[in-house]
């Protein structure tokens, strides 16, 4: 493989992977403060990618509006699904809780059917998404570098959110110890829900940047890229920020390097990331972070 | 004759009549009713096997679709007739020693099972050290494993495009009469000594281990004995929808089996048979929701999805407001049910 390819597919696997660990960021945060796999965020994925897309089609809203009032509409969505579906069972066993997400799940899946159609609809892509920038032999969708430079931004942003306000402060003690954060006169539930709220936030900015570079939604498109991404926060250690930057990272690099190297085992892909996972969570089981 | 011996009896009963029940149903109603309760059987048989890992183990596994699929591939390989094979495997042949083996139905289904079983060995043994959510998504990740490479193996699995015309052996006998042997292979085993060590592992590890409870072997049993019944489970699945693909054993179907262990409460045989029952039919009740509907004189156009979509919100009440399942754990027994029966009657009598 000459170095020209290996770039191309650096750059690819680069930006898929920070795809990933956006929405892998929203698994971490859920799981590091109640303890429960929200199997609805990739259901909160999809959706943010219909908000978009009606957006611009129904109200005729400049792109970057509507991608805007899509991330803002995500992060209501998110509140109000812990709200329905997660806050009355805070006390109840946590299968209970992890029924509710499946729950959930199968809701926002439905209703998309039924609200949205399940047939896949063209997304738009704005002019700036589509150039290619050919660089000595390379070439580079503009899609493929800026999605690693907004996740970046949007990852810093995260990063003083958890480590310099007061919010990320009562964020991080609740995932230390629930009843003593609450004792300490910490909000409970106004800050588990803004958990939800940024966790979502991110997964639309990730959900858009998806949409952007494979242009076409559709009700089920959440699973693929939400499983993957849960993958990718438990690689990393559930419950770490770093951890899922990185597992998310490590798994987009992957996918798209054995399809590059082994063009044969393509089909094959998936089942290597899960036999990473596997072997991953038998020798440290608690990942490479570990629970923060 | 003592207490003990009547409910014996009476079980046979109950069995007996269960029989005379499938016997007119089979040879009365049309079809689809008989395709509705074919169903029930089936989901009687995954749920409970199901229950024995999440709900008396209290080892949460998301692998059920993945011995599923196991069951229904081998025992279709094992069952369908050259000629249907050759028609089947029209882009990559299938490899020699399946291409020409056929073998009578039974045997196949307790082969598919004894593979499901000899899989989940293998995956269980390294696995179950895990707790939790770590398990959990190890064995989701085990069953999405088997899907994919049924999706690649052409030569042996038909890839994507899966099996189609199989023959359809699954009658009630076969789904009702293995939801009966499931449900006494695993209620027996629960009374047993086995029984009382793995609900000890769900209660707690560590107590149950200083009691001499060796972790391990009973958590890899309920492991095995669950993806045997699945397997046979996915097999007779197989037999009954007549086409077979790999991604009709995803991560949906693992929920749903899921869905109905939970909704009928965890360690709960009684809880999991009726809840699959109703499950089965709600879904064929809900068709209604789909069709166009007169309201009030308002003519409704059909909505496709809708059925799922109302499904989905009564999951959601039943699990917002009965948190601990149907049953909660509890079962059904002969005496409970005259308790109930006699206080009744005492009742009535105390008013005349």
């Amino acid at each position: 493989m000459s170095l020209n390819v290996f770039l191309q597919n650096l750059i690819n696997g680069i930006s898929l992977g920070c795809l990933f660990a956006l929405i892998a960021i929203g698994y971490t945060m859920v799981y590091g403060i109640l303890r429960l796999i929200n199997f609805a965020h990739g259901d909160i994925f999809m959706m943010a990618t219909f908000f978009a897309y009606y957006a611009i089609a129904l109200f005729s809203l400049p792109w970057g509006l509507a991608f805007f009032a899509a991330i803002i509409l995500t992060m209501l969505l998110g509140i109000t699904v812990d709200r329905i579906a997660y806050r009355p069972l805070r006390d109840a066993p946590r299968i209970s809780s992890l029924c509710s997400a499946i729950g959930m799940s199968f809701f926002l899946e439905n209703l998309a059917i039924v609200v949205f159609g399940g047939r896949p609809k063209p997304f738009f892509r704005p002019e700036i998404f589509n150039q290619t920038f050919i660089i000595s032999d390379i070439r580079i969708q503009s899609v493929s570098l800026i999605t690693p430079l907004a996740s970046i931004f949007f990852l810093l942003i995260l990063t003083y959110i958890i480590y310099r306000t007061k919010t990320g402060l009562a964020m991080r003690a609740i995932s230390k110890d629930f009843d003593t954060a609450k004792l300490m006169g910490i909000n409970l539930n106004r800050t588990i829900a803004f958990t939800f709220a940024i966790g979502s936030g991110l997964a639309a900015v990730g959900a858009i940047l998806w949409a952007l570079r494979y242009p076409q939604i559709f009700p089920f498109m959440g699973m693929f890229p939400g499983w993957r991404a849960f993958t990718a926060a438990i690689i990393g250690g559930i419950g770490s920020i770093r951890g899922a930057m990185l597992g998310g990272f490590l798994l987009g690099l992957i996918t798209i390097m054995i399809v590059a190297f082994f063009p044969m085992y393509a089909g094959y892909k998936d089942a290597f990331v899960f036999i990473l996972l596997i072997m991953v969570l038998l020798y440290k089981p608690e990942g490479i972070f570990g629970e923060e | 004759m003592k207490k003990k011996n009547i409910y014996l009896l009476l079980n046979i009963v109950m069995i007996l009549l269960i029989a005379l029940l499938i016997n007119i149903v089979q040879s009365k109603f049309d079809p689809y009713v008989i395709r509705i309760l074919n169903l029930c059987g089936i989901y009687v048989i995954l749920g409970v096997s199901l229950n024995l890992i999440n709900g008396f183990t209290g080892q949460f596994s998301l692998g059920h679709a993945g011995f599923m699929a196991i069951g229904a591939y081998v025992s279709a390989l094992l069952y369908m007739s050259p000629e249907l094979k050759e028609m089947n495997y029209f882009i990559t042949p299938l490899i020699w020693p399946f291409s020409v083996i056929q073998i009578p139905f039974f045997i196949s289904v307790i082969a598919g099972g004894i593979i499901a079983a000899l899989v989940g060995l293998l995956v269980g043994t390294p696995c179950l050290r895990l707790k939790g959510d770590y398990l959990a998504i190890v064995t989701f990740g085990f069953s999405e494993i088997i899907r994919i490479i049924f999706n690649n193996l052409q030569s042996i699995t038909n890839g994507p495009l899966g099996l189609k015309g199989l023959p359809a052996f699954t009658n009630l006998w076969w789904s009702w009469g293995g939801a009966i042997f499931t449900i006494f292979f695993i209620s027996n085993l629960i009374n047993s000594s086995y029984g009382r060590a793995l609900k000890s592992i769900r209660e707690d590890e560590v107590a149950a281990e200083a009691m001499g409870v060796n972790l391990f072997y009973h958590k890899v049993l309920s492991f095995v004995v669950g993806a045997f019944f699945a397997g046979i489970g996915g097999a007779l699945l197989g037999s009954l929808v007549m086409t077979i693909d790999p991604n009709t054993f995803n991560v949906s179907m693992t929920f749903q089996i899921i869905v109905i262990v939970i909704v009928g409460g965890l360690g709960s045989i009684t809880g999991t048979v009726i809840i699959a029952t109703i499950f089965a039919i709600l879904m064929e009740l809900l068709r209604a929701v789909e069709s166009p509907m007169n309201f009030f004189g308002t003519k409704l156009p059909a909505i496709p999805g809708m059925r799922m979509l109302v499904f989905s919100i009564i999951l959601m009440v039943v699990i917002l407001f009965f948190k601990r399942g149907l049953m909660g754990g509890k079962e059904f027994s002969w005496q409970q049910f005259f308790q109930i029966f006699f206080r009744n009657n005492k009742a009535i009598e105390e008013d005349s």
